[in-house]
């Protein structure tokens, strides 16, 4: 079951008591068109390879994560003939899950960003995912501020605000950016978009930290979702990218991620790697080894590798679908206002713009759950309900 | 070659910089400041082993069972538990932030014995942790936060060498009660009961259950009675640390019997369990963080603050390892086997103990080795300086901690007189 603590407005989300309940509110997991999770073909058929090798067993992995899966999961963000990979001076730390790859940047950077000053600001998107200002304030960040993102009024971004609050960050400032599929609007800027926040972050010298949690799971295109992490890389930025493999290889309760680090050259590279290892240590000493085995095998083997990108072809395409089902039905009934965000906002979330009133109403009376914020997980959206949730929100719409 | 990737990299630029133009190449690094950190010292004992070309290297560094032909052991019970799995075709949700509840059951009915009082009123609290480590430090953050009254937390002297930075990491001081007596490589029992006796009143006090790391050093049950009296009149907070329940004496009862008794004295205990030595899960990550609590009322205020604690480190635990480990518990032939198999491998360590002070006997050392046998768990405090280990580990390639200490899973029929052979040297 999705994890209940999560969701705002819906009391029976651990539960589906009522055949009538429609559960959009849910943490981020995929669904089947049935509505049940669904463990990826490839993934299955790698657990049985790891099962049947003998020559494997449950030994600690080294402190920094399994070297076949860093680098592979590196690569997979950086593209493999990425400039940087082909310096050296790439590196990563395996962490548990896309959480704990920004815990070990967020600890190392209140450790040795910026002379180690705790009030370094950090920037996270308005709205972001809840546990990022948890995980930088629990690492010692004393100053976690919004950068200017969703506009509700158009339903889109906010170039103007977003770039505006980039030139009056104070230099050395940390920006934490998701890679794609922005959580929770599914709104990302565009490349020209991209383009113009890169600019002002050279030149205000801020440290971009970017969150990868969707990986080929936004388009189901890898190279196009990780298009803004490349981009800055070309740039010759250096960065972290907190990469989650939860979502785009199903694997959330195994914890697999990647804490990738791009630096100036490898002597920087390796002294950052080291003082990171102090810091695992600590923390959880060394990660678990099942989840980044099964990527790792899946990476590092072409056919797995095909396999896998077709897997998460199919879940970006069935969110993609029930996008373009969605509005195409909001807009035959006529529901008022505009419906564009719905196909043009990427990945598993929207931000369909209800307001409170209008939730409530789909809570209450519908038996349907989504965030206080309007925020939906299009997951939870399958052929058999779609018209339900369809019409439900034209009422929502129309009556609150 | 190089031209090839160069002129693919000035493409990739250009294609990329239409707007930005040409970038002047950063000065410097964020990273120019960031010193280079000391390889673990423990953990980097294995790294130096590996790189070692000797044909008789030995790595006695970290404390990871091995067979007698030194490979490293995945239990029979694991194998099974792991097809049971297989066969039900489990989905891959996340788990609770607070872990696998029957794993978090059963880790409980472990350390404390099935019929406890404590689980039958429901006055603690499990949470599922990443293995020992993970375990501690959850431990360590909660008591930084919640216990107000002092940030000092005691260590026996010596303890393993992670305790030091995490707890000092979590923002505690640490302090130190004598332990280990060097000149008996035994345990110093008036000299703990001294200093203890001393501790300011609640004070946090860490207590290793049973085979004491890295000394191998462990109180008696009468000395742990006095201890805990002691404890109890100084009023302090006491933190158990349990990675080795089954691995001690072979009987998972026995090696928690401090645990169980401390608690029946009225000592509401903090407790670390790990699953990586006993049940070989090492990589998995297994644990559990327990608190003893006043009332079930208390028990899930506590959690709700160990949740809250988690979620910015790493939001829930990995799920396999919990659910091999919850598999073999709550599976009666297969708890049978774990028993069976636990005791094996402590078997096998003390037979090795014995074998080496045979050995170190038929080499002519006249040294008392005595303690290698009295001494309990994977580890052994052999009493060796740091000179002396320095030429272990250069000139016979036998690899361990500084501080004298030699996993004794590391050593096999195969290699004991090597090993007997090599101490004698160093030491006579």
């Amino acid at each position: 079951m999705v994890v209940s603590e999560n969701v705002a407005a819906s009391p029976g989300a651990s539960v589906f008591a009522d055949a009538l309940d429609v559960e959009i509110g849910c943490a981020g997991a995929y669904r089947t068109d049935e509505g049940q999770p669904w463990v990826l073909p490839v993934v299955r058929k790698v657990e049985k390879m790891i099962a049947e090798d003998n020559s494997l067993n449950h030994e600690y992995l080294p402190i920094l994560g399994l070297p076949e899966f860093r680098s592979s999961a590196s690569k997979i963000v950086l593209g493999e003939n990425s400039p940087a990979v082909l310096e050296k001076r790439v590196g990563a730390v395996q962490c548990l899950g896309g959480t704990g790859a920004l815990k070990i940047g967020a600890e190392f950077l209140r450790r040795w960003h910026n002379g180690g000053n705790t009030k370094t600001p950090v920037y996270v998107s308005a709205p972001t995912w809840e546990n990022h200002n948890g995980v930088f304030a629990n690492a010692g960040f004393e100053d976690i501020r919004p950068y200017k993102y969703w506009n509700a009024e158009k339903r889109g971004l906010d170039l103007a605000g977003f770039l505006g609050d980039l030139e009056s960050a104070p230099e050395q400032s940390v920006i934490v950016l998701h890679a794609c599929a922005h959580n929770p609007t599914g709104t990302d800027p565009s490349k020209d978009e991209w383009e113009q926040i890169a600019q002002v972050m050279k030149r205000r010298s801020l440290f971009p930290f970017f969150d990868s949690a969707y990986q080929g799971f936004a388009s189901g295109n890898l190279e196009k979702d990780a298009w803004a992490v490349r981009f800055f890389v070309s740039q010759r930025f250096e960065i972290f990218c907190a990469q989650s493999f939860s979502k785009n290889f199903g694997l959330y309760n195994e914890r697999v991620g990647n804490l990738t680090v791009v630096a100036k050259d490898e002597d920087n590279l390796t002294r950052v790697l080291s003082q990171m290892e102090k810091i695992v240590r600590i923390t959880w000493s060394n990660p678990p080894s099942q989840g980044a085995r099964v990527v790792s095998i899946t990476l590092n083997n072409p056919e797995l590798f095909t396999e896998w990108k077709d897997n998460v072809k199919t879940m970006a395409d069935r969110v993609l679908l029930m996008r373009a089902e969605l509005k195409a039905k909001l807009l035959a009934l006529g529901t008022p206002g505009t419906w564009e965000h719905i196909t043009e906002q990427i990945g598993m979330f929207s931000f369909t713009g209800l307001n409170p009133k209008q939730v409530e109403y789909l809570v209450k009376e519908k038996h349907i759950y989504l965030m206080a914020s309007g925020r939906i997980n299009m997951c939870g959206l399958t052929t058999k309900n779609i018209d339900y949730v369809a019409e439900s929100i034209h009422e929502a719409v129309t009556r609150v | 070659m190089a031209l090839l990737k160069s002129s693919k990299i000035i493409a990739t630029v250009g294609a990329y910089t239409p707007a930005l133009g040409v970038l002047p190449l950063r000065a410097s690094s964020w990273w120019s400041e960031v010193q280079m950190g000391p390889p673990d010292p423990i953990l980097g004992v294995t790294e130096a082993f590996k790189r070692d070309t000797n044909p008789k290297k030995m790595n006695l560094g970290v404390g990871a069972y091995r067979d007698d032909n030194g490979k490293p052991y995945v239990l029979s019970c694991v194998r099974k538990a792991e097809a049971q799995m297989a066969a039900k075709k489990l989905d891959k949700e996340y788990l609770p932030i607070g872990g696998l509840a029957e794993f978090n059951k059963a880790c409980a009915q472990l350390a404390l014995g099935p019929d406890n009082e404590v689980l039958k009123s429901g006055r603690s609290i499990t949470v599922q942790s990443i293995s020992g480590t993970g375990s501690l430090r959850v431990g360590a953050n909660f008591l930084s936060r919640f216990h107000t009254a002092t940030r000092d937390v005691y260590l026996p002297k010596p303890s393993w060498g992670n305790h030091t930075p995490i707890f000092r990491d979590a923002g505690m001081q640490l302090k130190a009660y004598t332990y280990y007596d060097p000149k008996t490589c035994g345990f110093d029992f008036k000299g703990a009961l001294d200093d203890i006796s001393k501790i300011p009143e609640k004070s946090i006090i860490v207590l290793h259950a049973c085979a004491h790391n890295p000394t191998g050093v462990d109180p008696r049950p009468e000395q742990w009675k006095e201890m805990s009296a002691v404890i109890k009149k100084r009023n302090l907070l006491v933190f158990f640390d349990m990675a080795y329940q089954g691995f001690a004496s072979g009987d998972i009862d026995r090696d928690a019997w401090a645990v169980r008794h401390f608690i029946e004295q009225g000592h509401n205990v903090v407790l670390s369990q790990s699953f990586a030595k006993n049940m070989g899960l090492y990589g998995e990550r297994v644990g559990g963080f327990t608190m003893v609590c006043k009332d079930a009322e208390e028990a899930k205020r506590v959690e709700s603050q160990l949740k809250i604690l988690i979620r910015p480190i790493y939001s829930n635990p990995p799920m396999n390892g919990a659910r091999i480990a919850a598999t073999i518990l709550n599976t009666p032939e297969l708890y049978k086997e774990w028993l069976v198999e636990v005791k094996s491998m402590a078997d096998r360590i003390i037979k090795m103990r014995d074998l080496l002070v045979s050995n170190l006997k038929k080499e002519g050392s006249t040294h008392n080795w005595q303690h290698v046998t009295d001494q309990i768990g994977m580890f052994c405090f052999t009493g060796l300086n740091p000179e002396q280990v320095e030429r272990l580990t250069k000139d016979y390639s036998v690899y361990m901690t500084k501080d004298g200490r030699i996993s004794v899973a590391g050593v096999t029929s195969g290699n004991v007189e090597y090993l007997a052979h090599a101490v004698h040297a160093v030491t006579k």
